[in-house]
């Protein structure tokens, strides 16, 4: 088999995340974009273990173990950015990562309130509203 | 590796190669399926196809043992995990006219230039590299199983550690905070809460929202 053919598989399917990742606005779409760029990461490292092995002789077979560890932690991951997601979601009311700018700088809407935590209580109860309807 | 290998012909497919194009159409399809549409339980469904064609992916490039861990922690563990946090951020069943954010254009082309850049790159540097399917099996279980354990011992030791303590970890992240209030305050949201109060009892709207929570933490 040509090795370009998985190699190019495995670059768009890296841009396709890529582009998942830049445009989604759900926090969970992000996640699966990443996983997304992990796969194709993944099928790379298969590739070219399987193409090394034959032509260098190589006997680690460092990329089939690259890749499990790569699933493992894959799996990890996106326990964990779940579980934050979920967090940010129960504290907040929304999963969008477009409103999440509390530490961004130069966004002073008045629906990111910023640091200060002597924000008036108007002003929480009101985005919360907004929130939740 | 080098241009003198004869009998591969570049405009003579195999048949390994047109399986291998037929199911990267489709999952590339499905990719892109993924990320760009509007229902949300539609693109964790997608997800599903995608990963199902790598795995076919990995069968054809004699890896077995990589197919099945494919299938069984990415299609059986982290869709369903995707589903559940779906589920749990109460995604809009249908269409959600506000799926992509408004910066979708420049990451279009930030894609697209990064998609052209990464394909010519790659397909100028194997333009005359093959890789030899016969034989046995690269990636049988057999020999994945011997390289992991006879030279990945440590580094799979300490990913069994690593897994342990993503576990630990998002357990007490999911878990609701007990003593909110004699842990100091996460963010400006937590530090709010003695003011929630007040408002709770004149706005009727956050109690919505705040009782399915709470309903979560106590499962």
């Amino acid at each position: 088999m040509h090795l370009a053919y998985p190699a190019v598989l495995s670059a768009l399917l890296f841009c396709t995340g890529l582009y998942g990742v830049l445009a989604r606005r759900n926090a969970i779409l992000v996640l699966m974009s990443v996983e997304l760029m992990l796969n194709a990461v993944n099928l790379n490292l298969v590739a070219f273990d399987v193409w090394l092995s034959r032509t260098a002789e190589d006997t680690l077979h460092s990329g089939q173990a690259l890749t499990l560890f790569t699933i493992a932690i894959a799996a990890a991951e996106i326990g964990i950015g779940l579980a934050i997601v979920l967090a940010v979601h129960r504290n907040r009311g929304t999963a969008d990562i477009d409103r999440l700018r509390d530490t961004a700088e130069g966004h002073e809407s008045p629906a990111a309130d910023g640091p200060d935590s002597d924000t008036p209580a108007t002003g929480t109860a009101a985005e919360k509203a907004e929130a939740s309807a | 590796m080098t241009l003198a290998q004869a009998p591969h012909g570049f405009l003579s497919p195999t048949g390994v190669e047109i399986a291998f194009l037929l199911v990267g159409l489709v999952t590339f399809g499905a990719a892109l399926v993924t990320v760009t549409t509007r229902q949300l339980v539609h693109a964790a469904l997608w997800l599903v196809v995608t990963l199902g064609g790598l795995a076919v992916e990995y069968l054809l490039l004699t890896a077995e043992f990589i197919a099945w861990v494919q299938v069984l922690i990415y299609v059986g563990s982290v869709v369903v995990l995707l589903l559940f946090g779906l589920m749990l951020t109460k995604a809009p069943i249908g269409r959600s006219p506000d799926a992509d954010s408004g910066n979708r254009w420049a990451a279009l082309t930030v894609a697209v230039a990064a998609a052209a850049a990464l394909v010519w790159v790659v397909v100028d540097a194997f333009r005359a590299t093959w890789i030899d399917l016969d034989g046995p099996a690269a990636g049988s279980t057999e020999a994945t199983g011997a390289s992991l354990f006879q030279n990945w011992v440590l580094p799979f030791e300490a990913l069994s550690v690593l897994l342990l303590a993503a576990l630990v970890g998002a357990i007490v992240l999911s878990r609701r905070a007990k003593a909110e209030s004699s842990s100091p305050p996460m963010n400006s949201r937590a530090a709010t809460k003695s003011s929630r109060t007040v408002t709770e009892s004149s706005l009727p709207v956050p109690d919505s929202r705040e009782n399915p929570a709470e309903q979560e933490g106590t499962r």
